[in-house]
């Protein structure tokens, strides 16, 4: 069985390839259904298959632009994607990203910090898992209360409507995002990305994690949006990251490139899996990946701070991640099946009665 | 117990001392350089390994080339396949939040 496995030729070490191919796919159909680059999952699962982690950040990261790229084209095709709002977010993305690098590298001279960022990231994404269900609890309150007096649901109505306060904020220039259906002034995409760019700079991770629920909750796009918009930033700052962690030394693009070849595959079915699930059901299921994330990192803590544990809670923490990677994977695969043999009925009903 | 006068000295000396630290830490981070063995390998994998070792530069940018490209590649391969399915990968409904 030596022909499953392949000699990396930077990072020096025989990996499973299949593994890759089987990560990438799942990746790709995580990262074009929520908008995110999903470093989070594919960093354990390329440290599990073998890769030293200096060599599994960089990797994540060069393969990540490719993904993107392909959910970007596609959620484009389907309207999900304001350019306009994505290009001003860059610029605030990327000077918080560096701001945030500088911060973490002074931090790091400092002292042990790992305790400190990971306990920030915790509260993070409390926070946001928090603000998803809260969200959904209340759109669904909303829902009953209109059914319960013979209103029409109103399609357009979310739970948390933080974003229309932030829209009256008129500080010049304001813009219109015709796509998004937004009119605000410029100086709130601005800081939104660029708080959410400090914070992923400050965690270490691409952003899309942080910045799809600010896109929704804090800017106010529609769900669908906030994915295909939060896909071309990740598309751009992954392909700085790229650069970057290229320019260091440590990626490995032949696993980057063998990845590829099933995240281009799951990008396209995670992408066109959004045009059958509505915008809170991406929101729940957005909801699970957050609280899976943040137990990842209870384990971690706790394997961190007690050496007895440590081995157990490293293995718990990387099982949960990649349980949690598989399950979501087949969630959307289970909804793109169920969502094309609909299509195709409906087209095959439609020509049958022409 | 310390005078006001010796904590304020030990803290601008904590203070001085600091820079000092953190210069040595960078130091010390910018020497590590990883060398790829390109002895087991032949063709291209062994191009590419010398690449590596030569110029990073070159390196990065072949990647940044590389990754976008093979992506478009491989994405409009896999659309091309899932429109002869029979999906209508050119619209949806967008009516919802």
């Amino acid at each position: 069985m030596d022909w499953l496995y392949a000699l990396m030729p930077i990072a020096g070490v025989e990996i499973f390839w299949p593994g890759l191919i089987i990560l990438g796919l799942g990746v790709g159909m995580i990262g074009g259904f929520f908008g995110m680059g999903g470093g989070w999952m594919v960093t354990p699962g390329l440290n599990i298959l073998g890769f030293p982690m200096a060599f599994a950040i960089g990797t994540d990261i060069a393969q990540m632009a490719g993904p993107a790229l392909i959910s970007t084209a596609r959620h484009t095709r389907f309207g999900n994607v304001d350019y306009k709002l994505g290009l001003i977010m860059v610029a605030g993305t990327v000077g918080g990203f560096e701001a945030g690098a500088q911060l973490i590298m002074w931090l790091e001279r400092m002292g042990k910090v790992d305790f400190y960022v990971r306990a920030t990231y915790l509260v993070l994404l409390t926070l946001i898992a928090w603000l998803v269900f809260t969200d959904v609890s209340r759109k669904m309150r909303k829902d009953r209360e209109a059914r319960a007096a013979g209103k029409a649901l109103d399609k357009l109505s979310t739970g948390i409507e933080w974003h229309k306060r932030l829209h009256n904020i008129r500080i010049p220039p304001v813009v219109h995002f015709q796509r998004a259906g937004i009119r605000c002034s410029a100086w709130l995409p601005i800081s939104v990305s660029f708080l959410t760019g400090l914070l992923a700079g400050v965690m270490g991770i691409g952003g899309g994690l942080i910045r799809m629920p600010a896109l929704i909750y804090l800017i106010g796009c529609p769900t669908h949006l906030a994915v295909g918009t939060d896909l071309f930033e990740v598309a751009i700052s992954g392909l700085y990251g790229a650069a970057s962690y290229s320019y260091k030394g440590r990626t490995e693009l032949m696993a980057a490139v063998i990845m590829l070849m099933g995240a281009s595959v799951g990008a396209q079915i995670g992408s066109v899996a959004t045009k059958y699930v509505k915008g809170y059901g991406i929101r729940i299921f957005f909801g699970f990946a957050v609280v899976g994330c943040a137990v990842s990192i209870v384990f971690k803590l706790i394997a961190a701070a007690s050496p007895v544990l440590r081995a157990f809670f490293d293995k718990a923490a990387t099982v949960l991640i990649l349980g949690l990677v598989t399950s979501l994977s087949l969630y959307i695969f289970t909804r793109f099946l169920l969502g094309v043999r609909e299509e195709l009925a409906a087209k095959r009903m439609y020509r049958a009665s022409v | 117990m310390l005078t006001r006068s010796t904590r304020l000295r030990q803290l601008g000396i904590l203070l001085l001392l600091i820079p000092t630290q953190l210069l040595a830490a960078a130091g010390k981070a910018e020497a590590i350089v990883i060398v790829a063995d390109s002895r087991s390998f032949t063709g291209w994998k062994a191009w590419w390994t010398n690449l590596y070792n030569e110029s990073h530069f070159l390196f990065a940018l072949a990647t940044i080339v590389i990754i976008p490209t093979l992506g478009v590649i491989l994405g409009t391969l896999t659309g091309l396949l899932l429109s002869r399915i029979g999906i209508d990968l050119r619209s949806r409904e967008l009516a919802e939040h």
